[in-house]
């Protein structure tokens, strides 16, 4: 295993307020890593992200950056982190006064560039992002996903080894995401770029990331390859996101409904890899009538994964046994 | 009857007169009140130089200083005019009150056109490792600019309003040409080209103003 790049040991971050925003949390993330952190709003996931670039300090515990402590930077160790982490934004915070090429050139001029070889890098990084025609055009006249891709050529002006990325595509609409979505990928890949994004669409998570961490009331609380969480999430409030972004199980107005309509039993089967062929033999081979009255199975990290609830109908006996001999495949549960 | 030719000089050295003490009050105050209302919004909770007692300090100052009609202002620092200008009569000595209320009157407008500044800008390039002087000079004024100019076009306005006051106790220009050869000469027409000529300064400064904000503003 390599040395993590960021490393946070017991970090915590509380507000005038008594607010406590991050809470004792403990986080590895590796070199050319794509991590999401993911939760609900107001789990803390904005003031994590800030304290990997210090725009916030952590008043308990040390948060570590390529080798530098964050809380012990002076002013011009400070401005050399930051010229190593890129930020992008939601709402891109671009400067409207400045053009496009005066915003990608920006950092480089904290960074006393001179004006040639300023020139010569944003040419570079506009070809990059593919907005090179774009260089004399103020932000107002671009849209969206162009605006985001200036935001993202300005955050990687001066190479830095981490890019962090505050819901980046929340604002944009999906066909723009995706666009955005594989320019980060782009990035990682070539460029090797450890990127942290936070994020509540599952989109990005699943096209995206290689790991994620949970975030609730400022504490990390589950974190691991993207589809172990998702697949066998341990906590609850992992399993409460989880069904709430894959929005695979019927809710209890539903389930009600359903109960309704179909006779028998309703059960919700978890669908993994290799679950798919156990359920439809299972099914085909006991006495038992089964209708798929909700769900849906989707890729994350080129695996299966999702639930299918079934109306089960006929023998008790009979749908006794198909429960219980699939329950030793995978998580059945009833409602 | 009138008798222009008469007092067509006097009125081209009150005009002269008002130009002066406008350019010179908008060029410091300008200058110092922007400075202010820099400090203003910067050292307010959560500013990038948040520092509370002297914003406290600043706003307190600034809520004395401005609602004092000018003409009382005028008469109220006239001990400290006479330490700073050495005389408290004529165009030049009331360029210090001038400037001063200005200065609290330009800090204030400053301050408000800040706020309209979207703070994730800051953020961004607190984000690239700007230091705060910086951001001050390359990202918060620049991204300001649009309001400013309106602004202090507004605030040039208020300043030949002040300079007509400041006739008032020996400053000269074309407030008090309009008092003393208009008004207190019971000649009407004097003072209606008085008003226009006036009228003519504030409408060339506005078009100025309006065309030089929408130029930055389309951006």
């Amino acid at each position: 295993m390599t040395a993590p790049v960021i490393s946070f040991r017991g970090a915590s971050r509380t507000f005038p307020g008594g607010v406590r925003a991050v809470d004792g949390v403990d986080l590895d993330v590796r070199p050319g890593e794509i991590v999401g952190v993911i939760g609900y709003s107001g789990a803390g996931k904005s003031t994590l992200v800030r304290m990997i670039n210090a725009l916030e300090l952590p008043d308990a515990g040390t948060v570590t950056v390529a080798g530098r402590e964050t809380g012990s930077l002076g002013e011009r160790g400070l401005r050399e982190l930051r010229a190593d982490v890129g930020m992008i934004f939601q709402q891109f915070n671009l400067f409207a006064s400045r053009t496009v090429a005066g915003n990608v050139g920006y950092p480089l001029r904290i960074a006393g560039w001179s004006r040639e070889r300023r020139r010569a890098r944003v040419a570079e990084l506009l070809e990059f992002v593919g907005l090179s025609d774009k260089a004399r055009s103020f932000p107002a006249q671009l849209s969206g996903g162009q605006k985001q891709r200036v935001g993202i050529a300005r955050a990687l002006a001066t190479s830095p080894g981490i890019l962090l990325a505050d819901e980046a595509t929340s604002a944009l609409d999906p066909e723009t995401t995706q666009d955005v979505l594989a320019l980060l990928r782009r990035i990682n890949a070539e460029l090797g770029t450890t990127i942290v994004v936070i994020t509540h669409e599952m989109e990005v998570v699943s096209s995206t990331c290689h790991t994620v961490a949970v975030m609730e009331q400022g504490r990390v609380i589950e974190q691991g390859p993207v589809y172990d969480v998702f697949a066998e999430p341990r906590e609850q409030a992992t399993r409460r996101f989880v069904h709430s972004v894959l929005q695979d199980r019927p809710s209890d107005e539903t389930l009600a409904r359903l109960r309704d309509l179909f006779p028998g039993r309703i059960v919700t089967v978890r669908v993994r890899a290799g679950v798919e062929s156990v359920l439809s033999e299972l099914l085909a081979t006991h006495e038992v009538r089964s209708t798929i009255v909700y769900g849906g199975i989707r890729e994350l990290a080129r695996k299966p994964l999702g639930s299918i609830t079934f109306a089960l109908d006929g023998d008790p006996a009979a749908v006794d046994a198909l429960l219980a001999e699939l329950r030793t495949h995978t998580r059945v549960e009833e409602a | 009857m009138t008798d222009w030719a008469a007092l067509a000089p006097v009125l081209w050295l009150s005009f002269q007169q008002t130009v002066y003490m406008v350019f010179w009050t908008m060029l410091i105050a300008g200058l110092l009140g922007l400075a202010l209302g820099v400090a203003l919004y910067t050292t307010r909770k959560g500013g990038l130089l948040a520092n509370t007692p002297v914003f406290h300090l600043l706003n307190v100052l600034v809520n004395i200083v401005r609602p004092i009609p000018f003409i009382i202002f005028i008469t109220a620092v006239g001990p400290l005019t006479l330490l700073v200008m050495g005389t408290t009569i004529g165009t030049q000595s009331v360029l210090f009150p001038m400037a001063a209320m200005a200065t609290f009157v330009i800090g204030r407008v400053v301050e408000q056109n800040l706020v309209s500044v979207d703070p994730g800008v800051i953020e961004a390039a607190r984000a690239m490792g700007a230091s705060r002087f910086r951001i001050i000079w390359s990202v918060l004024i620049p991204e300001a600019l649009g309001p400013l100019i309106l602004g202090y076009t507004f605030l040039f306005v208020g300043v030949i309003d002040m300079s007509a006051m400041a006739g008032y106790v020996g400053g000269g220009g074309l407030g008090n040409f309009a008092i003393t050869y208009g008004y207190q000469q019971f000649d009407w027409p004097v003072t209606l080209v008085t008003v226009v000529i006036i009228i003519v300064i504030v409408q060339a400064a506005q078009l100025i103003g309006n065309a030089l904000a929408r130029k930055v503003l389309r951006r």
